[in-house]
């Protein structure tokens, strides 16, 4: 089973992985990205690629199903402003055993980040600027392919 | 075809959107970044350097040698930042 969302609504953390167990895994693995204060960071803004965006989180949900055995996805990923200790985005997998859990979901935020058409921009109080992809994302993404 | 823009290129533009009729010379998405960057100084900021840009037709991403061809929807944006 697949759930994929896109929302400004907070990350209900809980009951995500609470419905992951319930597909009858023996293993839940989990993501989640919390927006960090580093260097002054107040608040994050995420814009995203409306129609888009659902299709290529679907699509990597699939991949993950078909490459791994697992019985359940959900990828959720917040758009709007957050500020600092919100969570930005939640990666579950439920799989019969530990392995196929833990490296499905470590396949799906590393191409998450480049496959998903998603900005981010930083606050700083009342400054605001677009964050640049980086290099070691790409990297992390590449070596999954294959 | 309709174009969209996100992140610091809608800001430059202006827009996150706009319908455009490019010339038949406008060929690929490099080409038709090339035919924006002269349309204002808006556009000429957001496309000055297609280095910096990627790119997607009907929702799916594109490398920018890639042709139009009977593209409906084109988006220009920055690399993608998500996670």
């Amino acid at each position: 089973m697949i759930r994929v969302s896109i929302d400004p609504a907070p990350i209900e953390l809980a009951m995500e992985l609470a419905a992951l167990e319930e597909r009858g895994a023996g293993g839940v693995a989990s993501f989640t990205g919390v927006v960090r204060g580093d260097g002054g960071v107040t608040a994050l803004e995420l814009e995203h690629y409306p129609g888009m965006t659902e299709d290529a989180l679907c699509t990597l949900a699939e991949t993950a199903m078909d490459r791994w055995s697992l019985l359940g996805v959900t990828i959720l990923h917040r758009v709007g402003r957050m500020s600092v200790g919100e969570r930005i985005v939640f990666i579950g997998t439920a799989a019969p055993h530990r392995r196929e859990a833990l490296e499905a979901c470590a396949y799906l935020i590393d191409r998450l980040k480049t496959d998903a058409p998603f900005w981010k921009r930083e606050w700083r109080g009342e400054a605001a600027s677009w964050v640049e992809a980086r290099a070691s994302d790409e990297a992390a993404a590449e070596r999954w392919h294959g | 075809m309709e174009l969209l823009y996100f992140a610091w290129v809608r800001e430059a533009v202006g827009v996150g959107q706009e319908r455009v009729d490019p010339p038949e010379a406008v060929y690929n998405v490099a080409d038709l970044i090339c035919w924006l960057a002269e349309q204002s100084p808006g556009h000429a900021a957001a496309f000055a350097d297609p280095t910096k840009l990627r790119a997607a037709i009907d929702q799916r991403f594109v490398p920018l040698d890639t042709p139009l061809g009977n593209a409906k929807e084109v988006a220009l944006f920055p690399p993608v930042t998500g996670g």
